[in-house]
């Protein structure tokens, strides 16, 4: 009667446990031994892929965000007459929240779909199998280079949509809201830290770039060889990795910020 | 594209988010290579240090001229005690300073205000480790509305 509801059960907790464990032994199979020779042109290649070709969305909704924060903040902080803090308000929520989720969200849909995308069809047209034939490691040659060239980029990516942010936050409230400029960037500097509040963004952002990475080329290179097969996974991954990412921010601020 | 056009890009990208990193840290965070300085750290006692913090600022006139170091309880007289770290390139004082806990505006932060006493023969100036001894605590909000109350009541 109950039996095979438990057996489901264990059913998915081996799958599960199954799926980390292959996750991490294609993590240490492309990162781990003798590098593929070609590795820093392939690297960069992909930098460009990843990086360069996000640029567009998240300097434009760097900027946006930017503005409405500004706004909305002004909205707020003019009942009190403080409007003279925006300045910290903008910052601070950037660095610390705003910039390196909705930076690393972005970077999820942008770059890491594609990836998938791009590993899984290699994956469903045998391309990946025939490498191996040819006695180059697929894992060498495709996934390393995607693997590091997205750790390196999400966090650069970061650092330009928090200084297009905060600077689309100067626009509105000193230029359009009137607050006084001195003040925005004094005030700002006071109440910002160097290492608690913009290298725990990096940091974040480091982290939050090997879990977007790792999942999207995990889903890509365990594709079931179908077209469907890729537009599921496609789509976990951007699902699986957004969610990881707001789930990671929640403990990394407590780590970081609490207490 | 070739792979001379992709390292120009990637080249830029990395440039860029260097550039990025140093406004962060310097325009942003107000970072700066020149530091405090050397100093030196004289200790007070205060009644009640109401909302002081760690870092807060020892102010005269209103330039900077220390910081709250560390902030601590003598448990033998129940008195906090106040470790401030004063710069030296902003002057040594007399003994007979003081120290009052002063609130920047009505609702701000509160900071140190350092008045320089008189300066005489047998008046030495502070060092390292000295303790100024005249000094005035917080004001908090709710013994001062307790005394005007007190203070309407009388007359009644």
């Amino acid at each position: 009667m109950i039996t095979p509801y438990i057996r489901c059960v264990g059913q998915f907790s081996i799958k599960f446990v199954e799926s980390i464990g292959r996750a991490c032994l294609m993590l240490s199979l492309s990162l781990f031994g003798k590098p593929h020779r070609k590795l820093l042109p392939l690297f960069v290649q992909q930098v460009f892929q990843l990086g360069i070709l996000s640029l567009p969305i998240i300097l434009t909704s760097g900027l946006f965000i930017g503005m409405v924060l500004s706004l909305q903040g002004y909205y707020v902080l003019v009942d009190y007459a403080a409007e003279q803090s925006l300045g910290s308000l903008v910052a601070l929520s950037l660095l610390r929240e705003l910039g390196p989720v909705v930076a690393a969200l972005l970077f999820s849909g942008r770059a890491g779909s594609s990836l998938t995308a791009e590993i899984g069809l290699m994956q469903s047209t045998e391309q990946l199998a025939s490498m191996e034939m040819m006695a180059v490691s697929p894992y060498k040659r495709v996934l390393a280079p995607r693997l590091l060239a997205g750790i390196v980029t999400l966090p650069m990516l970061t650092l330009l949509f928090n200084v297009v942010a905060i600077w689309g936050g100067y626009l509105i409230g000193v230029s359009w809201m009137g607050v006084d400029g001195g003040a925005y960037w004094s005030v700002m500097q006071g109440s910002v830290d160097y290492l608690p509040d913009v290298m725990n963004g990096v940091l974040k952002s480091v982290i939050f770039a090997v879990m977007i990475t790792w999942v999207a080329l995990y889903n890509g290179y365990y594709v079931v060889p179908t077209a469907q097969g890729i537009s599921y996974s496609t789509t976990k991954t951007v699902v699986i990795s957004s969610l990881l990412v707001l789930a990671m921010d929640f403990v990394l601020t407590a780590l970081m910020f609490g207490a | 594209m070739s792979q001379k056009k992709i390292e120009l890009w990637v080249g830029l990208f990395v440039i860029g988010a260097l550039v990025s990193l140093a406004i962060l840290a310097f325009s942003v965070a107000g970072l700066s290579f020149k530091g405090d300085g050397r100093s030196y750290t004289i200790n007070a006692s205060f009644t009640n240090i109401g909302g002081l913090k760690v870092r807060a600022p020892v102010k005269l006139g209103g330039v900077v001229v220390g910081r709250v170091e560390e902030i601590s309880l003598d448990t033998q007289s129940y008195m906090p005690v106040v470790r401030l770290s004063m710069f030296e390139n902003k002057g040594i004082y007399p003994e007979t300073s003081s120290l009052s806990i002063l609130t920047s505006g009505l609702l701000g932060e509160q900071y140190i205000g350092i008045t320089p006493g008189f300066i005489d023969e047998d008046i030495e100036m502070l060092a390292d480790g000295d303790t100024i001894e005249d000094t005035k605590s917080a004001l908090v909000l709710e013994d001062l509305i307790g005394q005007f109350i007190y203070s309407i009541n009388k007359e009644d």
